[in-house]
């Protein structure tokens, strides 16, 4: 599974893969707090364009970056939720907790 | 007119066959005429049960077997999904909102709430030593009848 990431001014931005689940969910993170650090990002950006399918595992990742990125004064956002994504988000209670950039 | 249907696939215990077992749930409810949000629902219920597996009740041993079920009668959906792993001790507090046993892992604790959101029914049976089998049930009412 390749995933792009690329840093936009001080935002590191996460084109999230098309289904993210447990079996993507920990390189993922493991690639994202790598890449923050080493590029001193102050926000985490995931763009979900391209994601057909999101579970619970996708939670726990947004929940853990949003977590990290905070013990270094930065943020996690989201853009681009779509129909599904935003479902998960709605249903687990997420959307009060990270907000969707419009 | 009776419309019935049954699969059963067994599976190595490996994260890759989560999407496997997502498509093949899929493929199995088409002949149902579903809609696309219901099969987005059906797939994300079996995401939750097959991770449990994999996850939880067999620790990430590869070589070990999950069992998928799929079973149609007429408009109604169930799928199992069932492994012989380590069981669950509290079944009660497993099934929390928020609940995990392994929140290292960032694992969300959302898995049986995602899988009784998105399904008419769920029932769990596990014993510890013996693994878990989840049961769960969706009416599907379909585009149009074929």
């Amino acid at each position: 599974m390749e995933l792009t990431y690329e840093m936009q001014g001080d935002r590191l931005v996460v084109s999230v893969p098309r289904e993210l689940d447990h079996h993507v969910a920990q390189s993922m993170s493991r690639e994202i707090d790598f890449l923050a650090d080493t590029w001193h990002a102050k926000t985490v950006l995931f763009d979900f364009s391209e994601t057909e399918f999101m579970d619970s595992s996708g939670i726990g990742v947004l929940i853990g970056r949003k977590k990290n990125m905070e013990m270094h004064n930065g943020t996690v956002l989201v853009r681009n939720l779509g129909e599904r994504a935003g479902k998960i988000f709605e249903k687990s209670g997420l959307n009060r907790i990270i907000k969707e950039e419009k | 007119m009776e419309a019935q249907n049954h699969m059963s696939v067994r599976f190595d215990a490996k994260s890759v066959n989560e999407g496997l077992a997502r498509m093949v749930v899929a493929a199995f409810m088409t002949d149902m005429n579903p809609t696309l949000e219901q099969i987005a629902d059906v797939k994300t219920a079996v995401s939750e049960a097959v991770t449990n597996a994999i996850v939880h009740g067999y620790e990430e041993e590869e070589e070990k077997q999950v069992e998928l079920v799929c079973d149609r009668k007429n408009r109604q959906l169930m799928v199992s999904v069932e492994d012989h792993g380590v069981g669950i001790e509290n079944l009660e507090e497993a099934m929390q909102p928020f609940y995990t046993s392994k929140p290292q892992l960032e694992r969300s604790g959302m898995g049986f709430s995602f899988m009784e959101a998105f399904m008419d029914k769920i029932e769990v049976s596990s014993r510890p030593g013996e693994g878990t089998k989840v049961m769960m049930w969706k009416y599907i009412e379909g585009d149009s009848e074929q």
